[in-house]
């Protein structure tokens, strides 16, 4: 008997799973369906069909611009990204076609800096960003974001690298391609794939990162995190619209992140599962 | 064969990286520890000067560090309790064949997407909110009295919000490697007749042990600096009830300006995480080797 499947097996999976996975997902579908309903409708009790206004939307444009963090947290993360594949992709690249005997120690060096705890260091950047005016600019923020992720792009790109097979590059050495033909025919048409992964898994990190976001920044240059944080008084009704500016922070990255789950898994554990 | 010019030219290629992230790294560290042994405020400067190790024992002495430490502890133990058994179990049971198998791990990897703030204001006004919360919902359908979850029990509220957050995480990298079991192995132990219990016990769990420690050891050094969650929730609050160690380091260094304290805290912060690291080096440079 190879495994097979009864039908009555899979039912029961399927129900189990369903019912699990749907109260995993219920609070960020409670918080979409309540972003539609009017603030009166969202503290009235438990209740699964909005009326279906779309009033908080339009509001929480009107009253806090909410535009200007979107705005901003695109620019940050999708600029430290940026950043971050110009600085890690030829670094990623030297070592994984010409690794030394410290190869290894380089990289394990650069994940210990991801290990250092942001509090460490808050006094210090804070005051950095203050005397060079970088409080509040986009521009601190986004150095920043690329600082901290850089360990991981590092590390992401080079196991991608790694698994192009070395013998290519040696092919078009020996017929005679520079290193800059190497580069644009050769090693990039293999490596776009990685580094597009890569890219994807960055921009959901830097979206995301609500330490440096909320406290370097004040207004101008402020994204989603910190917008959502400044929801955190508890004065006032305003279910409706903290759902709807919710849903609207973490949708564009939900949708990202379905698909890039395999990527996830491997820059998240830095190559160790695939 | 690398030859003395691109040895070079491969130094040439990763200085920019190696430069930034050893700037990145030294600098502001070497200005914590200075400050550490600082006396500084930036509010009242004329006392300000060298003290010795009185920072440490002054944080050391306050009584929400112990109080810190051991909420940073236990929010690390419970979450990681929770994400990796229930990762497990979840993993198991995804990886059963079902219909929809691509939603269901849709559903569950969510959370993990959502940004902490998010994450905290949803759960503190829609789900834990003593009045207008579904569990007060729930509780009052059922007769029972609605709980106050975030004047109550402060941490136990904060220790649902970040292990929701985490349990996908868990869950998506536990399933990644279940799925990568050997069928065939699987079935030669049904064949010789091993249950699903020992099977699970001599030869998932082995093949899972790998994916197991990576969980913990990553979860770990996101967990030993949860911020956002208790910013937006309780602010650490009632009292220190639910301050961790990264929160008494921020209330000292942005709301009270004891930086001479805070960069203590801080210097203790790194040790604790140093010592987490020792591990997950070891781990993730056993695989390099591979």
């Amino acid at each position: 008997m190879a495994r097979a499947v009864t039908t009555q097996h899979k039912t029961i999976a399927t129900v189990a799973a369903w019912i699990v996975a749907l109260l995993i997902f219920f609070p960020i579908l409670y918080t979409i369906i309540t972003s539609f309903k009017s603030e009166q409708e969202a503290i009235q009790g438990f209740n699964l069909i909005p009326s279906g206004t779309f009033e908080s939307y339009t509001e929480v444009q009107a009253q806090s611009g909410y535009f200007k963090f979107f705005f901003n947290s695109v620019l940050l993360s999708v600029g430290s990204t940026i950043l971050a594949l110009l600085v890690a992709i030829p670094a990623a690249w030297s070592m994984a076609f010409s690794p030394t005997k410290r190869t290894k120690d380089i990289l394990m060096w650069m994940l210990s800096t991801k290990m250092m705890p942001a509090v460490a260091v808050l006094f210090p950047i804070y005051l950095i960003f203050r005397n060079f005016g970088l409080l509040d600019s986009r521009v601190g923020l986004m150095v920043m974001l690329m600082l901290i992720n850089l360990p991981i792009v590092v590390w992401m790109l080079y196991t991608y690298f790694r698994e192009i097979p070395g013998e290519i590059l040696e092919a078009a050495r020996m017929d005679g391609a520079s290193l800059w033909n190497e580069i644009v025919y050769v090693l990039t048409p293999m490596a776009v794939p990685g580094i597009a992964s890569t890219m994807l898994l960055n921009i959901i990190l830097a979206w995301n990162e609500a330490f440096w976001t909320i406290r370097l920044t004040t207004t101008d240059a402020a994204p989603l995190t910190a917008f959502i944080s400044s929801f955190s008084s508890p004065q006032g009704l305003f279910w409706a619209k903290l759902s709807a500016a919710s849903t609207l922070a973490i949708a564009p990255i939900l949708i990202m992140g379905w698909f890039s789950q395999k990527q996830l898994v491997r820059g998240l554990t830095f190559g160790a599962v695939k | 064969m690398a030859t003395q010019q691109t040895r070079s030219l491969a130094r040439f290629m990763m200085a920019p990286s190696v430069v930034l992230l050893l700037v990145w790294m030294v600098v502001p560290l070497a200005l914590t520890l200075w400050f550490s042994f600082q006396q500084y405020n930036p509010l009242n400067p004329i006392r300000d000067g060298f003290v010795g190790f009185s920072n440490y024992a002054l944080f050391y002495s306050n009584p929400a560090f112990l109080q810190s430490i051991l909420n940073t502890l236990t929010l690390v133990i419970s979450v990681l309790l929770i994400t990796v058994i229930g990762g497990i179990l979840l993993a198991l049971l995804i990886d059963q064949p079902m219909w929809g198998q691509g939603i269901v791990r849709i559903l569950v990897i969510s959370p993990f997407f959502v940004m902490p703030p998010v994450a905290a204001l949803v759960w503190k006004n829609m789900i834990m909110h003593p009045q207008y919360g579904v569990f007060a919902d729930i509780a009052r359908f059922f007769g029972g009295q609605p709980i106050d979850w975030f004047g109550q029990h402060p941490m136990t509220a904060i220790i649902i919000i970040v292990a929701w957050q985490w349990l996908p995480f868990a869950t998506l990298i536990l399933l990644t490697a279940l799925q990568s079991l050997d069928g065939e192995q699987k079935e030669a132990a049904e064949m010789d007749g091993a249950g699903f219990i020992s099977r699970f016990i001599y030869l998932t769990l082995p093949h899972m042990s790998r994916a197991i420690t990576v969980v913990i050891l990553i979860q770990t050094i996101f967990l030993l600096s949860v911020y956002a969650e208790i910013l937006v929730t309780t602010n650490g609050g009632p009292g220190y009830a639910s301050t961790n160690l990264p929160f008494l380091v921020y209330q000292k260094a942005l709301l009270e300006f004891k930086i001479g304290q805070a960069s203590a805290g801080g210097i203790i912060a790194v040790i604790l995480a140093n010592i987490v690291a020792f591990f997950a080096m070891r781990a993730v440079g056993k695989n390099l080797d591979k």
